[in-house]
């Protein structure tokens, strides 16, 4: 029998359909190795960017005079929009960067679209990264291969208010359960501040009290992780951050929506006896109504004296693999991240530095970064170096697990049962 | 042609990458592209989310089409009738509420029922109710943002109909004692029924793609994703963590979807005798 004319016409268009696959860019790396021309660099953009320019450009000349023909050039890319930037260098070798800057919870998903170049040998033949926190490497690290070098972390603490506390006599919690319960005396006393002010879109904040109580995001390495949001230590710690919500610390009908810049505004306003806030919060509280009327102390864990720990983020700098100045390249990544230069960005910009010497040295001169210090040192977690995180990310999994546990609309072990399922989705589809 | 063209191809595109495994990886050339033939609509069809939102995307979108339709045309009516000031008044009005950016729009609307700060529950008196917690009252918010900036292409297009209509037909039915209403339904209605044809597919158009207002206004899909809507669910699922074929095959569900509704409209009207 002959095919019909119509059904030809259809196998023809489902052959082309099939031979000719989407585009794809040849990100491959490059061969060249050019001792001389310009690098190109791109960095974030911060809020009050000019301290941190002046850091770079003194460490830019002295690389430039280091290296003759060599020229640097840098680009502050803006934050928000870095996502597009990033994979736009991505597609296409020409425009990208050298050298960059990336939030450390990206590195996974850029090693897996080829995008960050292997620097294990450099990175460890490097005399300073001996003194790199652990938690910092592990946060450049995919598979056992290191992806760049940690510029600075950032830790969250407890904020607390020293008038309020003062006024009611209540001393700083020692543990997890007295925070609950100073947060409860605090807005029983007081019910126009939160006692604690939380965000069911915080997870950052969330994920002490889950780590604290012995849970894991997810266990496993490298290509095969699994989610262990739902086993019974991680929901002990989901249910004591979703019963900080309530009509007695702060109303779910308004803390629900919340996330971590939310709460650190409602502080730095004035509106709460304590909040969960970072290293990087410190200038917006000094900016805010709270300025001389607050302290912080590391959050504590589920024992007296403990500290619950925290979520290590942060930045790194790495080499991109089109790269075609592959030793200069990573000389100057070497040069942006070194102890001298975090030493001078502290300074410029109140990062903290990923080396435990020189973060020791600058919390001797200023005494606000010694809650977070000892934080840093009583040991942090991290995200799940997997690709499927950045996914799991921007899913929201883990802030709608969170809010159907506030809102009522699920138990914890259904809620969490049901984000470990989709977070297991995501390592499979992405690993 | 070009225009079939410029029209065709990102459709053809869209179509061709639905049906392969392609996320950045495989667009920066880390992996290459497997072909994965309905592999990206049957995840999408399996999973019970994606009929939820679906579901919540028509009676949302349904919902918008019909008080942007009702206010619309009365304001189209109310503008025949008025003086020539107030007239341009509430023309000016329209046009700065059509004009505003989505995003503006959106922020104004959200302050406007802030618990903290806003003024609408200071008047109402409602004390610190939020008004994006329920999903109905959030639902609510951002249908009242969307008629907002929606009715006044209903209403200038309207009004312009009506414009149209020869006074001495409206002159006639009013001498015969009929009713603002009465005259609206049995004879601007039909004569309108091209114009108000065009203007409710447009709407349906852009109420089921609605975006803006629901990812500005409940903050990315409300609490635990309760505001989802398609386009945003897209967004979420698909673009944000790079994976292009998934949200390809979503943006598809869309078009056919869309396709469908446009086309039983058309065919009903048809067969009540109308020529368009």
């Amino acid at each position: 029998m002959k095919p019909s004319p119509r059904l030809a016409v259809l196998l023809t268009a489902l052959a082309v359909t099939a031979a000719c696959a989407p585009q794809t860019s040849s990100n491959s790396s490059s061969d060249k190795d050019d001792k001389s021309g310009t690098l190109r660099v791109w960095l974030f953009q911060e809020v009050g960017n000019k301290p941190k320019e002046k850091a770079v450009d003194s460490v830019v000349a002295a690389f430039e005079k280091e290296h003759e023909g060599a020229k640097v050039h840098v680009e502050y890319i803006p934050v928000e929009t870095r996502a597009q930037r990033v994979k736009a260098a991505f597609n296409d070798p020409k425009s990208a960067p050298d050298v960059m800057e990336f939030g450390n919870t990206d590195t996974a998903g850029y090693v897996k679209d080829g995008g960050l170049l292997d620097v294990t040998k450099e990175f460890g033949a490097w005399s300073e990264s001996k003194d790199t926190d652990p938690t910092a490497k592990t946060s450049v690290t995919v598979g056992g291969k290191v992806y760049g070098s940690p510029y600075y972390v950032g830790v969250r603490a407890l904020y607390y208010r020293t008038d309020v506390f003062k006024e009611l006599g209540l001393q700083p919690p020692k543990t997890m359960d007295e925070l609950a319960s100073t947060a409860r005396k605090i807005h029983t006393a007081r019910s126009d501040l939160y006692g604690i002010v939380v965000g069911g879109a915080y997870t950052y904040g969330a994920m002490p009290f889950v780590w604290a109580n012995g849970g894991e995001l997810a266990t496993g390495k490298g290509d095969s992780y699994a989610s262990a949001i739902d086993s019974a230590a991680a929901q002990k710690g989901i249910k004591a951050y979703t019963s900080l919500f309530g009509d007695d610390n702060c109303p779910a009908a308004k803390c629900a929506g919340m996330g971590g810049n939310d709460t650190i505004t409602a502080f730095a306003a004035g509106k709460a006896g304590m909040a969960i806030g970072g290293d990087f919060s410190h200038t917006a509280v000094e900016a805010g109504k709270v300025k001389g009327k607050y302290a912080v102390v590391p959050l504590p864990g589920v024992k007296s004296g403990s500290i619950a720990p925290a979520f290590a983020g942060g930045n790194n700098i790495g080499v991109l693999k089109s790269t075609s100045h592959r030793t200069l390249a990573v000389d100057l990544m070497e040069q942006l991240t070194s102890k001298k230069t975090q030493g001078e960005m502290f300074k410029a910009m109140g990062f903290l530095p990923t080396f435990a010497d020189v973060r020791s040295q600058v919390a001797a001169e200023h005494p606000y970064v010694k809650p977070f210090a000892q934080t840093l040192a009583a040991g942090t977690k991290f995200v799940p170096a997997s690709p499927g995180w950045s996914q799991i990310d921007s899913q929201l999994v883990l802030p709608t697990m969170l809010q159907e546990i506030i809102s009522g609309k699920k138990s914890v072990s259904a809620a969490a049962g049901e984000a470990a399922t989709k977070m297991d989705d995501a390592f499979g589809s992405a690993g | 042609m070009v225009l079939g063209g410029l029209l065709l191809y990102p459709i053809y595109q869209l179509g061709l990458i639905s049906f392969f495994h392609y996320t950045q990886a495989q667009v920066s050339g880390g992996e290459p592209a497997t072909f994965e033939g309905f592999g990206n609509y049957s995840e999408l069809f399996s999973d019970g989310e994606f009929w939820r939102v679906l579901l919540a995307t028509v009676l949302f979108a349904a919902a918008c089409v019909a008080s942007t339709l009702a206010v619309g045309c009365a304001l189209a009516v109310l503008l025949t009738r008025v003086r020539a000031l107030p007239r341009l008044a509430l023309m000016l009005a329209a046009l700065g509420a059509w004009a505003t950016p989505a995003v503006t729009g959106s922020t104004v609307w959200l302050f406007l029922f802030d618990p903290d700060f806003g003024p609408v529950n200071r008047i109402v008196g409602l004390g610190d109710h939020s008004w994006t917690y329920g999903r109905i009252s959030a639902f609510f918010l951002v249908l009242l943002e969307v008629v907002w900036c929606s009715f006044p292409f209903v209403m200038v297009t309207v009004y312009a109909g009506i414009r149209a209509v020869p006074a001495e037909v409206l002159e006639a039915a009013a001498l015969d004692g009929a009713s603002q209403w009465r005259i609206w339904r049995s004879v601007l209605a039909p004569m309108l029924r091209p114009i108000l044809t065009v203007v409710t597919i447009q709407s349906v158009i852009w109420d089921f793609k609605v975006f803006t207002q629901i990812y500005v206004m409940t903050n990315g899909g409300g609490i635990a994703g309760q505001n989802l809507v398609l386009n945003v669910y897209a967004y979420q699922q698909a673009f944000a963590s790079s994976q292009y074929s998934l949200g390809s095959a979503i943006g598809i569900v869309m078009l056919l979807i869309l396709l469908a509704v446009t086309l039983v409209y058309l065919r009903l009207l048809r067969r009540q005798g109308e020529e368009l």
